[in-house]
């Protein structure tokens, strides 16, 4: 048996369901903005922000019964259930969030992040009780690969998964308190890049068991999470953990395989420049690489669902998305960025996932379309 | 499928602690514990003293789950750090909170706001046992070893990994310490 996407759905300012995101991303468009005293900041800064009022109304009368992480999380999960087709009542759900609801905390209406998924889990009709995953900026992708393994155990038939995150004064004041963020738009890769922009999104794709050689559509072939075992906030400078992740699940692979690695991107200098190292050492410098942070910048928990959702749908429409912001290479290795949209080759069969975070803590996955 | 067998068991509360279910003397409660036992059971590992609470209930778990392990420090990718509890880093999230007040009171720093992540911890453990091998935080409603159990089985059903650090590491708030960590091993099982 193995893990096949069954239907999916992005919530971001970019748009209500994973067709308009992906128009918009394939468009050129980005939701990022300056923002100046946002979250009683003294601070400005660019981010991209979900309009608070449009999520309340969109969820309609019970708004005020869940916090806006919640609302946007059940949301998504709707809209992807529903598409599937499945029961929810049958499936698991693994939700993927850095902060959850770390907007309220100190305040005598904050519900923890465990509490918090139990609550969704009520209101989307799951039984099973839900499992969070927090393991920083890879939590996306370790959800996912979380999902490929209950699958495996045969217990149920369908687990979904949900990636989000919501901005706030704790988090925006932290990346800046660390020098993180760049004052413009972020430039993934680029010589000129100076850090990263927060964006905010619920991310929600579906995975059900089938028989490996039945299905048609996209399969998470493999996964893998390694650690630098180097520094808590740093990346390694030798990429130790993203190689790893990319070598294990690109055994066996080709080059020529895969049309695109979605790269985590971030437009940190020192992201950009450990992921094009990890990328030299996984012996694929031939693929061509992309970061979604232009248009959407850095979702956290979102990020790795997000991002993979939006992969396989610019890889259906033939397209590998460009990396709106890039401009010059500013990395020591010959990595093949682009701020153009090019069309994925003929031979090509999937995508990899590259992403990394705080903790030392990286991932990798592999989707293959069509059987494997 | 592997089955998993637990090899070592460590146990923290906020003022006692035992291994393999045999009581281990301490001093102090909280903090102050954890403190004494890094002194007297562990040392010569300045980045303890940076750490925070979460951290250091883990660490110290994980110093007591694999003191006298053959091979210790010799680095490996085979041994992942699956761990879990219900708040995540709260204890450091209020902490952090405390500093970004309105006004006079605003100055977050870095070093409090990196401990805001709960999986910094099984971090903390594969830097200080050279484990470049799988790591991973949940969140879950309370100790449920069965489940704690199951998922790092999940994980060395996957391959490449033959063993792994779980189980329940909770801080919630200041010197309320909730710890259960256990070495747990991968056997196949010929039956399957």
């Amino acid at each position: 048996m193995t893990a096949v996407c069954a239907a999916d759905n992005i919530i971001s300012p970019l748009g209500w369901t994973t067709e308009e995101n992906i128009a918009a991303v394939l468009a050129g468009r980005s939701a990022l903005m300056p923002h100046e005293w946002a979250f009683g900041l003294t601070e400005p800064f660019v981010a991209s922000l979900v309009d608070r009022t449009a999520v309340s109304e969109r969820f309609g009368a019970d708004a005020g019964m869940y916090t806006v992480f919640e609302q946007m999380c059940i949301l998504s999960i709707r809209e992807a259930v529903s598409a599937a087709g499945i029961d929810a009542s049958s499936a698991a759900l693994v939700l993927s969030t850095t902060k959850a609801n770390v907007d309220s905390l100190g305040t005598p209406h904050y519900v923890p992040p465990a509490d918090s998924a139990a609550r969704i889990a009520a209101a989307v009709g799951v039984a099973l009780p839900p499992l969070v995953v927090s393991n920083a900026c890879i939590s996306g992708v370790c959800a996912q690969i979380e999902a490929k393994r209950i699958l495996a155990g045969g217990k149920v038939p369908a687990v979904i998964v949900c990636g989000c995150d919501v901005q706030s004064r704790f988090i925006v004041s932290g990346f800046q308190s660390f020098k993180a963020l760049s004052p413009q738009e972020c430039r993934p890769f680029d010589a000129s890049r100076c850090g990263l922009n927060l964006g905010e999104a619920a991310a929600t794709v579906v995975y059900v068991a089938k028989d490996r050689t039945q299905s048609g559509g996209w399969i998470l072939r493999s996964g893998a999470v390694r650690n630098d075992a180097n520094h808590i906030s740093g990346p390694s400078r030798t990429g130790e953990g993203s190689y790893r992740a990319l070598r294990h699940v690109t055994a066996g692979i080709a080059v020529e395989d895969l049309a695109f690695i979605s790269a985590h991107g971030t437009a940190t200098p020192y992201n950009d420049e450990m992921e094009s190292i990890a990328i030299e050492r996984a012996g694929l410098l031939g693929v061509p690489v992309n970061s979604f942070k232009g248009y959407y910048g850095h979702t956290m928990g979102a990020a790795g669902v997000l991002e993979c959702i939006l992969s396989m749908h610019a890889f259906d429409r033939g397209l590998i998305p460009a990396t709106r912001g890039f401009g010059t290479l500013g990395v020591s290795r010959p990595v093949d960025v682009s701020a153009a949209v090019r069309d994925v080759p003929p031979r090509a069969r999937g995508f990899v996932k590259l992403i990394s975070g705080f903790g030392g803590c990286n991932a990798a996955a592999l989707f293959l379309k069509g059987g494997e | 499928m592997a089955s998993v067998n637990v090899m070592r068991k460590v146990e923290i509360s906020s003022d006692a602690v035992s291994v393999d279910g045999v009581a281990l003397p301490v001093c102090g409660s909280g903090e102050a514990m954890l403190d004494w036992i890094y002194r007297t059971h562990v040392g010569g590992y300045p980045k303890y003293h940076k750490m925070d609470l979460l951290c250091k209930l883990g660490f110290i778990a994980s110093e007591l789950l694999l003191a006298g392990e053959d091979g210790r420090f010799v680095p490996r990718d085979d041994r992942a750090v699956i761990l879990f509890n219900r708040t995540g880093s709260q204890c450091d999230d209020l902490r952090y909170l405390s500093t970004i007040t309105e006004g006079e009171g605003y100055f977050p720093s870095p070093a409090v706001f990196v401990y805001t992540l709960p999986n910094i911890v099984t971090g903390e453990i594969a830097i200080r046992n050279k484990y470049y091998g799988e790591t991973s935080f949940y969140l879950i409603s309370g100790p449920d070893t069965g489940m704690m159990l199951e998922l790092a089985g999940q994980a060395m059903d996957c391959g490449g990994v033959s063993s792994a650090l779980t189980g329940w590491v909770e801080c919630p708030g200041e010197d309320k310490l909730e710890c259960m960590m256990m070495l747990a091993e991968k056997t196949v099982n010929f039956a399957d």
